[in-house]
């Protein structure tokens, strides 16, 4: 049994590598992801009012956060709310188009560490239960934003 | 017996000191998520009580340093496990912990036999959370019996040793119907008799042996999760069989900086006593 469990856990590290990155999507112009299969999820929030007022909770909750408030300083925060609408729409399967830039584009330059990154997740989730979004429906966008991790930190 | 006594309390003002020393410190926590650093584990490394996962202790991210301190106490069929433990994190790259077990051999007329553990472990790549891949980390533990007469009697080759490990841990954001569930796979280098509170190598192997550690937990809401862990363990003492060990877990996060844990943990044959199972109550507090 012991000479075997090596070869299980490449096995199961393979599997688990191998599956991560099949989901791999060819980058898409504007918001660099492919549009959600269904509107499964924009309608569990709320739809376009639902959306819209998780993002004004959102920006609420970031003025209020010293940890990185400071990162919005200068920021355009109408645009930065209608973007984010649109980019939340979008994700979560509604009938919506992204017209912002790229999230790696926004990012250059300035230097989001993961502290900053889960600092401004942190907030989300707090929007979300404010918004009395379900913790499954709240799991289920983290999921989708997720992807942008990469995009955003450290650039 | 007054010694273990002895030890005992000794361990129990070393975790209010650490205790009050955290209390004392400004209150704040890392900005990782809740629960993204585990709930702490018998050997003092991050994970999920019975194993390390690839998760560092306490929510530090990279430009933050976090710390924790934990204890735990497992009430076997004839024995009792106690442990306690500190770690520090530094930019959720590196972790370093120490942790003291006690083992009570009470029902054999006998002491206790005390086993130190310094950890160090590294996160290789990967966030947790976030990345598509999940989370790698690397660890070594060096494991000292401060007495190892008993375990040298038994037909350990060592009272100390070293354990090598490799690490990975995912959270699958609303992977089961919307609910997260994490998963923690490790590969382990060892020569530990049970844990190596009974030695390190034996008459029936001397070489390092590989086994594998795996945990699997569903998270109701943010606070709570629900699972198991699986532990091989190897089998190197004549006359005293060792078996792999297990828990099912429900692990609660009131908030960032406290983890407590309630376990159904069965550690098989110890020191030829069959079926040792009880129940593993862990707290932690961390930051």
């Amino acid at each position: 049994m012991l000479r075997t469990t090596p070869l299980l856990m490449v096995l199961i590290l393979a599997l688990i590598t191998g599956c991560a990155s099949t989901s791999h999507e060819p980058p898409a112009p504007g918001l660099a992801i492919t549009p959600a299969a269904d509107d499964t999820l924009y309608r569990a929030l709320g739809q376009r009012e639902g959306i819209q007022s998780l993002i004004r909770s959102f920006l609420y909750v970031i003025a209020d956060d010293p940890r990185i408030v400071d990162q919005f300083a200068e920021a355009p925060i109408d645009r930065l709310e209608e973007k984010l609408n649109e980019m939340v729409c979008v994700i979560a399967g509604g009938p919506c188009h992204y017209s912002g830039d790229s999230m790696r584009r926004v990012h250059r330059g300035k230097h989001i560490s993961n502290a900053d990154f889960n600092a401004l997740v942190e907030d989300l989730i707090k929007a979300m239960d404010r918004e009395g979004i379900p913790f499954t429906v709240q799991n289920t966008l983290l999921a989708r934003l997720a992807v942008f991790h990469g995009d955003i930190v450290h650039r | 017996m007054m010694r273990s006594v002895r030890e005992k309390y000794s361990c129990v003002l070393m975790l209010l000191a650490l205790a009050l020393l955290l209390a004392a410190l400004p209150a704040r926590a890392g900005s990782r998520l809740t629960a993204t650093g585990g709930a702490g584990s018998i050997e003092g490394s991050a994970g999920g009580g019975l194993i390390p996962w690839a998760v560092l202790t306490g929510t530090a991210s990279d430009t933050e340093t976090g710390a924790g301190v934990g204890m735990s106490h497992a009430w076997l069929d004839d024995y009792q496990l106690h442990t306690l433990s500190a770690a520090v994190t530094i930019n959720n790259r590196l972790e370093l912990s120490v942790a003291r077990q006690i083992l009570s051999l009470d029902t054999l007329g006998l002491d206790s036999l005390q086993l130190d553990i310094f950890g160090l472990k590294a996160r290789l790549w990967g966030d947790l959370v976030y990345s598509r891949s999940g989370q790698f980390s690397a660890g070594v533990q060096y494991k000292t019996l401060e007495d190892d007469a008993l375990p040298l009697a038994l037909g350990a080759r060592q009272g100390h040793g070293v354990d090598a490990y490799l690490s990975h841990s995912k959270l699958w954001l609303g992977a089961a119907a919307g609910y997260n569930l994490l998963s923690s796979v490790s590969l382990r280098a060892t020569r530990a008799n049970q844990l190596g509170l009974l030695g390190f190598g034996g008459p029936k192997n001397e070489a390092y042996h590989a086994v594998w550690e795996g945990a699997l937990a569903l998270m109701p809401n943010a606070h709570w999760a629900l699972g198991m862990e699986y532990r091989q363990k190897p089998d190197q003492l004549n006359g005293l069989p060792e078996d792999d060990a297990k828990d099912l877990f429900v692990a609660w996060f009131p908030q960032k900086h406290v983890t407590a844990t309630l376990a159904w943990l069965d550690m098989g044959r110890i020191a030829g006593l069959d079926r040792q199972q009880g129940v593993y109550a862990a707290l932690q507090l961390a930051f």
